[in-house]
């Protein structure tokens, strides 16, 4: 069962290629993706901000059962990172042996392929941590 | 008024297999292949990448490097025989990944290993016509050869991206020509998982034949010799066809080194000549003439001299150097795993 | 606000139960709880079910399962909250009776999960975490709980061993319980030399995919006094719930569980209690790790002290506060809907004294935490021996 709809692909498109984020007008919290409330002080009023694609790992795993999406990836490593600003995101480590992640890990965001809806469907790009 | 490269910058994938782990599949003689082709290991691209991946992070260096507003890129070409898609540009994915959408032409273009200078060609004229203000030209390819095959040693992986304009110039255009004829010496049919290739025919009747051609034309336009330059990029399938052909041609071991890449990458097809011309940049100094000549099987070549700018020194270190990424932190892979990688094992439903 | 009694209790057959439907398992539980109380009428019904549209290709499970119980006509509503469904359809339940809406519900969970294959049962399951953010990019839960496991070894110091621990000691506890899908005991080196899922949780600190229903009759107090049949009457002291953002990325500290933590304290303060009145607990434990975390954030230990709760026999049987003496959703099965409600059955049974061989000794206060996601649902509830 694959979730990549192109319409819903497309959409993402601002966050996920470009890493557009948004910043709070009232209180500063950057929001990645962007949203209609800030949820640290739910202001309504944003500026866009691209988000620095460099950033440390706070805590990971290495997925040795992947789901059907990533079925024959693993082992993969799979991180929350956090970039400049303290803006996180969720997102796989590549080129990596899985076995040397650790916290702290410097890292970078490169463009990757994510999923893609079988053989024939739409191909799913975003990007992956690679180290720094 | 003068045209040439604002920015550029090459994406090579950090997998590599040995030559001598092909051989053994095949009980072939590493050695002697090897030897023959003076190729010793090629990169390999992981499953998460492809030509749009390696085209955005190479387009994205070339932008560090230029250090212009995305959006006055009015042109984007991405050349490659390895286009993720049949049909739906790689060019819109990059474009929309630089942030260049959406008033901006864009083009996929497919010729064998020539389709990322072909890009570099268009883009030049278009910035010289005084249509778009920036243009942005990769070459890239995932090329694959018949598992067993001659093209299975080299097929590799890699993208090189120039950004071309009319100020800031790291390299002034001083010349640009194009030789092209009919040659069927490798092809792919639509559908076709792997190309077909003619054997020898694809050596002096093609390569060395299209490869001379371009050269003689080039320096017959620029009134120049062989000795006015500080370094020569030629295609490169292998790693011993390039250095015959520049040594035949008049060039020195010297001058071809700087950007002759093929012994530890393998053949990028449209990346080969550009990803090339990135390590020759990475090195050279300002007011260093450089001559390229790709190549492209079907076939044509286009040829380029270059003379690069003071401003050299002050990008050279926005994005990471072609070298670096050829030498250092290579993950060594097995045949099986890059069987799986490249789609070569047949998968359940 | 009106007292609200369990006055029945009920549970499916559990496990992989291939002869079963979704809707045969559920009215299982909903006839074993109907008889338990002695009633054969509801004022209202709610069903917690997270994904049966995914897993069986049913939705609207309020009016079909009416049906199926010859009921139709009674109000009945599905509610959803991922694997806290069945802890939400209880405080549904439970705030229908105590609003004055109704004098009797019949509270229920109910999931199917071997009618798909693993692939699209993890894709289901997946489907509780945060799609853009954290399966686009190919978490499955056991990944969000190790990366939760891995910020609370690096910041309290939890061990590997210690993770293990909440697994034997689950174990140990459903080998006591008829009911539970594994009942084999198992080792510390059982545990670690099992099969990576995804590290550092291998997959002896996960729960299984279970077919289960569980309900519960609710009641207000004056109608649950006649139903009691000379049994101790169970209340429902306190009931809780919080949210969170579901991403585990945005919890500023991913080895708490702030929302289970808020929903116990709703709970706490509703019943006038605190954490040290309560004798026994049925807390969700979908991985080793989570059962650890879950003690601090209700505060049954204190924070960092999770890890040490199972290694020191304090949440054992025989220990001073037995934690999952059902075998917990480790041992006893998690059919994700039904669980919240199939733990309520636990704590009935244990504060009725009926447990039999996993009888905590004099349980007069138990509570119950189920969370969905990776605690971003969560749901508390304090039950007593009603005096």
């Amino acid at each position: 069962m694959s979730t990549l709809n192109p319409a819903r692909t497309a959409r993402e498109y601002p966050a996920r290629y470009r890493l557009e984020a948004a910043r709070c007008e009232a209180c500063g919290a950057v929001s990645f993706p962007a949203r209609l409330v800030c949820p640290a002080c739910r202001g309504r009023k944003f500026a866009a901000v691209t988000l620095a694609p460099e950033g440390k790992v706070l805590t990971w795993t290495v997925i040795h059962v992947g789901p059907p999406s990533h079925k024959h990836d693993v082992p993969y490593a799979l991180a929350v990172i956090e970039l400049g600003g303290g803006v996180r995101v969720t997102c796989q480590i590549a080129d990596v042996d899985p076995a040397k992640v650790e916290a702290g890990m410097a890292v970078k965001l490169e463009f990757r392929r994510i999923q893609q809806d079988g053989e024939a469907g739409v191909i799913a790009y975003g990007h992956k941590a690679v180290p720094a | 008024m003068s045209v040439g490269i604002v920015g550029y910058g090459a994406y090579i994938p950090r997998r590599r297999i040995r030559l001598g782990e092909i051989a053994a599949v095949w009980g072939a003689d590493a050695a002697a292949y090897e030897r023959g082709l003076e190729l010793h290991e090629k990169s390999v691209p992981g499953a998460d990448e492809d030509t749009i991946t390696m085209s955005v992070t190479a387009a994205r260096r070339a932008l560090a490097r230029a250090g212009i507003d995305p959006l006055s890129i009015g042109a984007v070409y991405v050349g490659s025989e390895s286009h993720p898609y049949a049909v739906k540009p790689s060019g819109t994915v990059v474009a929309e990944a630089l942030g260049a959408t959406p008033a901006v032409h864009c083009a996929d273009l497919e010729f064998a290993c020539k389709a990322g200078s072909e890009g570099m060609f268009i883009a030049a004229a278009l910035v010289k016509s005084g249509e778009v203000t920036h243009a942005l030209a990769v070459g890239a390819d995932t090329s694959q050869g018949a598992p067993g095959d001659a093209l299975e040693y080299s097929a590799a992986a890699g993208a090189a991206a120039y950004i071309f304009g009319a100020a800031d110039l790291v390299a002034t255009l001083d010349a640009q020509v194009s030789f092209m004829t009919d040659t069927p010496d490798f092809w792919r049919r639509e559908y076709m998982h792997y190309p077909r290739h003619a054997g020898r025919f694809t050596g002096e009747p093609a390569y060395f034949k299209t490869t001379f051609g371009a050269t003689r034309m080039l320096l017959e336009k620029t009134g120049l010799q062989p000795k006015d330059f500080a370094h020569a990029v030629f295609h490169q399938p292998n790693g011993k066809f390039p250095m015959r052909a520049g040594k035949q041609l008049g060039f020195t071991q010297e001058q071809l080194e700087t950007g002759w890449l093929s012994p530890w990458l393998g053949n990028t097809y449209s990346g080969a000549s550009p990803i090339g011309l990135t390590a020759v940049l990475d090195k050279a100094r300002p007011g260093d003439r450089i001559f390229m000549v790709s190549y492209g099987s079907g076939a044509g070549s286009d040829g380029f001299v270059w003379t690069v700018t003071d401003r050299i020194d002050e990008v050279r270190d926005a994005a990471p150097r072609t070298r670096d990424q050829l030498d250092n932190g290579k993950m060594y892979i097995t045949y099986g795993v890059y069987a799986k990688l490249r789609g070569k094992i047949r998968m359940g439903e | 606000m009106r007292d609200v009694a369990i006055v029945g209790i009920g549970l499916s057959r559990w496990g992989e139960v291939w002869d079963a439907s979704l809707r045969t398992l559920w009215t299982e539980a909903a006839l074993a709880a109907l008889d338990d109380a002695g009633i054969d009428h509801v004022d209202s019904i709610t069903v917690g079910s997270m994904a049966p549209g995914l897993f069986v290709g049913q939705e609207h499970l309020g009016g079909l399962l009416a049906g199926e119980l010859g009921m139709a006509g009674v109000p009945a509503t599905r509610v959803e909250s991922a694997c806290a469904s069945g802890g939400v359809a209880l405080r549904t339940g439970f705030a229908e009776i105590a609003a004055g809406l109704a004098d009797i519900v019949l509270a229920t969970g109910v999931e199917k999960m071997t009618d798909v294959s693993g692939d699209d049962c993890t894709a289901a399951l997946a489907a509780a975490a945060d799609a853009e953010l954290e399966v686009f990019h190919g978490a499955t839960f056991p990944a969000l709980y190790a990366m939760m496991a891995r910020a609370h070894m690096a910041r309290w110091g939890t061990t590997r061993e210690q993770l293990a621990m909440v697994a034997v000691k689950n174990h140990r506890h459903g080998s006591l319980n008829p009911h539970a899908q594994f009942r084999q005991q198992i080792t510390v080196k059982d545990v670690l030399s099992s099969a990576k899922v995804a590290d550092p949780l291998n997959i002896l600190d996960c729960s299984p995919i279970t077919d289960g229903a569980a309900a519960v009759v609710l009641a207000d107090m004056e109608t649950a006094r006649k139903l009691a049949h000379g049994r101790p009457l169970i209340r429902i002291a306190g009931v809780g719930q919080a949210s969170d953002h579901i991403a585990l990325q945005s919890r500023p500290d991913m080895a708490a569980i702030p929302a289970t933590t808020a929903a116990a304290q709703r709970a706490f303060k509703m019943a006038g209690k605190t954490p040290a009145d309560v004798h026994v607990a049925e807390v969700h434990d979908c991985f080793t790790i989570a059962e650890i975390m879950v003690l601090e954030a209700l505060g049954l230990c204190p924070a960092g002290e999770g890890g040490r709760q199972a290694e020191s026999g304090r949440t054992a049987l025989g220990g001073a506060l037995p934690v999952n003496p059902s075998g917990g959703l480790k041992s006893k099965g998690h059919p994700v809907g039904a669980t919240g409600v199939a733990q309520a059955v636990e704590i009935v049974t244990q504060l009725r004294g009926a447990a039999g061989k996993r009888q905590v000794a004099n349980a007069r206060v138990g509570l119950t935490q189920n969370m969905g996601g990776t605690g971003a649902s969560s749901v508390v509830h304090i039950l007593e021996v009603a005096p």
